[in-house]
């Protein structure tokens, strides 16, 4: 049984990880206060659903076609509520309220065309079989959630290190003005950072939708919260962070529940997050986080 | 004035084939009342309801009305589901109309406030959908024919016990809704009633979709049963991670009415096999009058009856029954003779506690999830 509750908290881990990569991301370089980011999430669930269910795309098609779609989505948003604010140097509150009452808006809308009822992808989509090994069970789409989070954040790690524009990220979450007088294209580099982020943040809402199979309007207002304790947790901006934060919270709530109580599963996420602005509030890993990126 | 519609325009081609109905029409038809929800967002129940009267309202005066002959008629009233045209529609109907019966309102909270109207002015009232706890608490004028929650889930549980051999079972429910919370208090009752050991009790928030820490921690103790307190979408999410974790196929999910919805196994597919769940009443009922009655409702409206159609088709028998044992339309004996009254309808057995509830539970048919249906368990 302990090895299935550790399997089942790396499970759990690896989908807050998925998630919190593009937050921290947003968060980190972009330094505005996105509230919508649980938006991208549920949307790149839904297109990728309609385009299995209505039009029979393989899901394999599906998920970097909604990822993409998404990321472009919220590349729109970003320019159409942000760079104001940004170019008016306007203080984090006004993104704050801004993004609130878009990311309300956004789910009314999308609670209007779909409705709030749960729907799930086709059961062809994915292959549900199970693969046991001594007792511990993990199905194909939960190593794929696993698989992706660590392939993410490889990925993320050797463009932000080793890359011309991952350095040009990074000059941007240091100081936006040096940045720019630097030769940096300020506006096409957070247009790029907000379509990684919205396209990480649909591909996490597809992956964690087909392994529950339950996707609807608000399931990324209900990951919203274990995010942002992910990305506390981890260091805003820190990529490594999220993971290892995504990991050790979802080790610690399936521990809790499996030997404690499940009653205080959810508190012990915001235990953590409380001691660690207590004690750390820079994150686990973070030195000056914010300039990590 | 409201949307007022008389069941009497059915009477002529009745009276035509039989001759009790035509002496029925020539005398003084016994009018009573019914509030239900007509238009607006929540009218299929209204008219599932309306079409179980009625089809009972014909059946009624075929066979000669009430009172030695006299018709029997319903005036509707809508209450759109509005609390407050609820208590306007009782008035109506005692004030106006003068009738000496009510039936409905729809729901629980138009009870509530349509209630201590007829209860204050003594004319009794009677709910055929009306489930929340303290509904005939409102007063002694105040019945219902619709079992409540409590009632439903120990007969769910006796009959896995008995066909199934369940001893020990865990069980799950959501700790962050109020409908959840008090379905898994009618449960420990009934399971510690009925001797069956609770290996763990386990919580999880309405909103969760991950449940394998809890699932995994169950099948760890091996019990024969999983009790869940859900609602359809955590309740789905508890059979897909059920399925995921590869329970034995004899474990199965025993549910409360929060699971009593076919879009239970559009969302978990054939994870859901298996899954017991209680009901007052089922369409495919194993029972004659039952099946009678799917059949004359399929044939007159051309459409599925559900469960609140079939309590209002036997609630019409009940009153007419107890009008006939009044011997008068007059509220106060009919109030009398309601409590007396024994009835066996499309729903089994029917007869009142002393304190106007539902006395029998024994026509609750345990349904169990088989490919993506409901087929009767027990």
């Amino acid at each position: 049984m302990l090895a299935q509750q550790l399997v089942n908290g790396i499970i759990s881990g690896a989908t807050y990880a998925l998630f919190a990569l593009g937050f921290t991301l947003m968060f980190g370089v972009l330094n505005v206060i996105n509230l919508t980011y649980g938006v991208y999430f549920s949307t790149g669930a839904l297109i990728a659903l309609y385009a299995t269910r209505n039009f029979a795309f393989p899901i394999l098609l599906a998920l970097p076609l909604a990822a993409v779609a998404t990321g472009l989505i919220a590349v729109v948003i970003d320019g159409l509520l942000l760079t104001p604010l940004r170019r008016k140097k306007a203080p984090e509150l006004a993104s704050l309220m801004v993004t609130l009452g878009a990311t309300l808006l956004l789910y009314s809308l999308m609670t209007a065309f779909i409705g709030t009822d749960i729907q799930r992808f086709p059961p062809a989509a994915i292959d549900s079989s199970a693969i046991e090994i001594g007792g511990v069970r993990v199905s194909r789409s939960q190593i794929l959630i696993v698989g992706t989070a660590f392939a993410m954040v490889a990925l993320l790690l050797a463009l932000m290190r080793g890359t011309r524009l991952g350095l040009a990220i990074r000059a941007l979450a240091e100081n936006p003005d040096a940045a720019r007088l630097m030769g940096v294209d300020v506006t096409l580099v957070t247009f790029f950072v907000s379509f990684v982020s919205g396209t990480l943040g649909a591909a996490a809402g597809i992956l964690i939708g087909l392994n529950y199979n339950a996707i609807q309007p608000y399931m990324g207002e209900v990951m919203m919260l274990k995010g942002f304790a992910v990305i506390i947790i981890g260091g805003l901006g820190d990529i490594r962070g999220a993971l290892i934060a995504g990991l050790i919270l979802g080790l610690l709530e399936g521990l809790t529940a499996g030997y404690v109580a499940s009653s205080l599963k959810d508190a012990v996420g915001f235990l953590l997050l409380v001691l660690t602005l207590w004690f750390r509030p820079v994150g686990l890993f973070g030195r000056a986080a914010v300039k990590r990126a | 004035m409201l949307k007022k519609l008389t069941a009497l325009a059915a009477l002529p081609l009745a009276a035509s084939l039989w001759s009790a109905a035509a002496l029925a029409q020539s005398k003084e038809p016994v009018t009573i009342g019914a509030i239900e929800i007509l238009t607006g967002p929540n009218n299929k129940y209204g008219i599932a309801i309306k079409n179980g009267f009625d089809l009972a309202l014909e059946s009624v005066n075929k066979n000669g009305g009430v009172l030695g002959g006299r018709p029997l008629a319903i005036t509707y009233e809508d209450s759109a589901g509005n609390k407050d045209q609820a208590i306007n529609a009782a008035r109506q109907l005692i004030g106006r109309s003068k009738v000496p019966l009510i039936l409905g309102p729809t729901l629980s909270n138009e009870m509530f406030a349509a209630g201590p109207v007829a209860n204050e002015r003594k004319i009794p009232i009677v709910g055929t959908s009306t489930t929340a706890n303290g509904i005939t608490a409102i007063g002694p004028y105040v019945f219902r024919t619709s079992l409540p929650e409590a009632d439903v889930v120990p007969v769910t549980l006796k009959t896995a016990q008995q066909k199934l051999g369940i001893k020990k079972v865990a069980v799950m429910y959501g700790n962050d809704d109020a409908f959840t919370k008090s379905a898994y208090d009618v449960m420990k009752a009934a399971l510690e009633k009925l001797g069956i050991e609770t290996l763990t009790t386990e919580t999880f928030g309405g909103k969760d979709t991950d449940f394998s820490a809890q699932l995994t921690k169950i099948k760890g103790l091996n019990p024969d049963a999983i009790v869940v307190s859900a609602l359809v979408e955590a309740g789905s999410g508890i059979l897909l991670g059920k399925k995921a974790l590869g329970f034995p196929e004899k474990v199965r999910v025993i549910g409360g009415n929060g699971l009593n919805a076919p879009k239970v196994m559009e969302i978990a597919g054939d994870a859901a096999n298996g899954t017991l769940v209680g009901s007052p009443w089922f369409i495919g009922k194993a029972d004659p009058a039952s099946q009678k009655f799917v059949e004359a409702y399929k044939a007159k409206y051309n459409m599925d009856p559900d469960q609140f159609a079939a309590q209002a088709y036997d609630t019409l028998f009940i009153v007419a029954a107890a009008i006939n044992a009044a011997g008068a339309a007059e509220p106060e004996k009919i109030k009398d003779a309601l409590g007396k009254v024994k009835y066996t309808g499309v729903m089994g057995p029917f007869s009142f506690t002393e304190n106007r509830d539902p006395a029998e539970t024994s026509g609750v048919v345990v349904i169990e999830m088989r490919d993506g249906g409901f087929k009767q368990f027990n």
